[in-house]
């Protein structure tokens, strides 16, 4: 008793560690490209909210007086061959992105998520059947299955969004089949069971949040890849259609024509792609780095 | 190792067959085929009947499963069908396409690992300098850039580029030639849509040869080599490089099974009249048969060069023995 006593006495001090924003500053100094990545993100993020604020024009308003202008002070970036303002289509782009991007990321992760542990889970004949079928899509190039999806279901945003997200489910299931593999051979699942938990809870509530690390890196890397994937669907016709503003829509039709007399038009919507890409690919690094450091290899 | 190359071998039977299924009935799922794509699509006023004659011609009305079967018996009599839209036979569409898309590909390949392989060993060895950074940052914006905004970025060059040069703007060729009829023109004509899957593929591929060199470099064997006084570029090149090349061949061989989704965007941009562009006209036509086939030989072509590069791998690495 007399230990418990004095142990009292050593009451944890108060938070000692540095308040937010040093602990921050330390972050953005150990990723720099992580930070400059969380910065684009957030730069997007915002120009998706608030799209109707930032942006000088009307993204669908066509208007043949201002038809393919150069860049200037009333329009940064010059106007497509309609006359709309192309920052404003390449703001209201970022939105099509994102949207498409979150969306077909999450959704697919998660799909996986749930596939992968449950196949991880249960193990025997299910689990071989899933990888089988895991082993068959990923036989397929990305932008093959996306495109065999779209040619059964037309192009158009949302089946865009669902093109996307199917070839993302078998990628996720895969690595997260691997982590939870550990997870289950750990004694709390046995325990779980033992305690008569269905299998649904064991799967959701124990070892789902367990595979959290590898769940998070495959949606933000998903995220790039989907925006990659949308832009190039809407390039080739068969993904956004007009008049909603999406990158690789604008970049439709627009090398030869526009190579002398407006170089403008394709060279921005390009540059938005690879920026946000690249944004996101910078932020998956770094969260990677932060979650996960044994996966860091590839 | 006889054993171990049969047992792959049978294996993709099934994984083949799984694949034709997805595809096969992912295709049908939703109403809508070639037939009224072909004739609705016209805007004019179509008989009903016109386009029941139509499918009948096809074979779309016969039941589903009987349509499966002589779709998988097609391969053991070597009979791909028709094209839908065309009406030609489909290995005849393929193989009228077949040399440009595979010149592109081993091309881009080339490029690719002359760009990489240099550049992952430079950042390897410079290490955390600004050279590394500059390296690393070029490959991941390679991995960033949309391979067709590259190759409209690339048009562009050329057009304003020789506009200033020569006076007159210059095009790559759009019919296509083979290397052994005129080399120069059909180099003129490949080398930019090579160049421009070529450096995305050489980005993931940059990145894979850094890594992998990273981790040789920190093996006991190439201190023992420093510690005797070896030339540091014979332990770069001999011991080190060698040493990593496997994980990099592994990313080359499925960067290049998957090739063909990068010419899918690149050969439209460039205008050229390959595999990837047949596949796009087929999806939009809606020409199942033709789009079935092409996704067969995509898978059975990633198939292979996994299985290919396994081989090679247990070839390289006498360590890993498949039993």
């Amino acid at each position: 008793m007399a230990i418990a006593e004095t142990a009292t006495e050593y009451i944890l001090p108060e938070d000692v560690r540095d308040p937010w924003y040093v602990r921050f500053g330390g972050l953005m100094r150990r990723q720099p490209l992580g930070t400059a990545g969380a910065f684009i993100v957030i730069l997007m993020v915002l120009a998706t909210i608030f799209a109707e604020v930032i942006s000088p024009y009307d993204p669908e308003m066509i208007s043949f007086e201002t038809m393919l202008v150069p860049p200037s002070i009333s329009h940064w970036m010059g106007t497509d061959a309609f006359g709309r303002d192309i920052l404003t289509r390449i703001i209201y782009g970022a939105r099509t992105a994102l949207f498409v991007g979150f969306t077909a990321a999450f959704v697919g992760s998660t799909l996986g998520l749930v596939l992968g542990v449950a196949s991880a889970y249960f193990g025997g004949f299910f689990d071989l059947v899933v990888q089988r079928l895991v082993d068959i899509l990923m036989a397929f190039p990305l932008i093959v299955l996306a495109l065999a999806v779209v040619a059964t279901l037309g192009p158009g945003t949302l089946n865009v969004v669902i093109a996307i997200t199917i070839p993302f489910i078998p990628q996720c299931a895969r690595v997260v089949r691997s982590s939870a593999l550990a997870i289950r051979e750990i004694p709390y699942v046995d325990a779980a069971r033992a305690l008569g938990f269905s299998h649904s809870r064991i799967i959701l509530r124990h070892m789902v949040p367990n595979v959290m690390a590898p769940y998070l890196i495959m949606v933000t890397t998903f995220v790039g890849h989907a925006i990659l994937l949308e832009a190039s669907l809407s390039y080739l016709g068969l993904g956004v259609q007009e008049p909603t503003a999406a990158w690789g829509l604008m970049l439709q039709g627009g090398a030869e024509e526009y190579a002398e007399s407006a170089p403008w038009v394709p060279i921005f919507p390009g540059l938005a792609i690879t920026l946000a890409v690249f944004g996101f690919n910078l932020f998956g690094d770094a969260l990677r780095d932060l979650l996960d450091p044994r996966l860091r290899a590839r | 190792m006889h054993r171990y190359i049969t047992k792959r071998l049978l294996l993709i039977i099934p994984t083949l067959l799984g694949a034709a299924m997805i595809i096969f009935f992912m295709l049908r799922l939703i109403p809508g085929d070639v037939c009224e794509v072909r004739l609705a699509g016209t805007g004019l006023f179509v008989d009903e009947a016109e386009i029941e004659l139509c499918r009948e011609k096809l074979g779309l009305t016969k039941p589903i499963l009987v349509q499966f079967y002589t779709f998988v018996s097609g391969y053991v009599t070597w009979d791909l069908g028709e094209s839908m839209w065309t009406g030609k036979p489909i290995t005849h569409e393929i193989a009228i396409r077949f040399k440009l898309s595979i010149q592109v590909a081993i091309m881009a390949t080339l490029v690719a690992v002359l760009i990489a392989i240099p550049l992952g060993v430079i950042s390897a060895v410079k290490q955390d300098t600004w050279v590394d950074y500059v390296v690393r940052s070029f490959s991941i914006a390679g991995i960033a850039m949309p391979s067709f905004w590259l190759g409209i970025l690339i048009i562009l060059g050329l057009l304003i580029g020789s506009q200033k040069f020569f006076g007159e703007p210059w095009m790559p060729p759009i019919y296509y030639v083979s290397p052994f009829e005129d080399f120069w023109r059909n180099m003129s004509q490949l080398i930019w849509p090579a160049v421009a899957t070529g450096y995305r593929y050489s980005a993931v591929v940059t990145r894979m040869t850094r890594s992998a060199l990273l981790e040789v470099l920190r093996e006991d064997y190439i201190r023992t080599a420093r510690a005797k006084g070896m030339i540091e570029k014979v332990i770069i090149n001999r011991h080190a490089l060698k040493n990593s090349m496997l994980p990099v061949l592994t990313i080359v061989g499925i960067e290049f099974a998957f090739l063909m989704g990068g010419l899918v965007v690149t050969e439209q941009v460039f205008n050229l009249n390959g595999l990837g562009r047949l596949f796009v006209e087929s999806v939009g036509a809606q020409d199942f048969n033709l789009t079935q086939q092409l996704v067969m030989l995509v898978v059975l072509v990633a198939v292979l060069t996994n299985f290919l590069v396994d081989l090679v791998y247990a070839w390289l690495d006498p360590r890993i023995r498949y039993g």
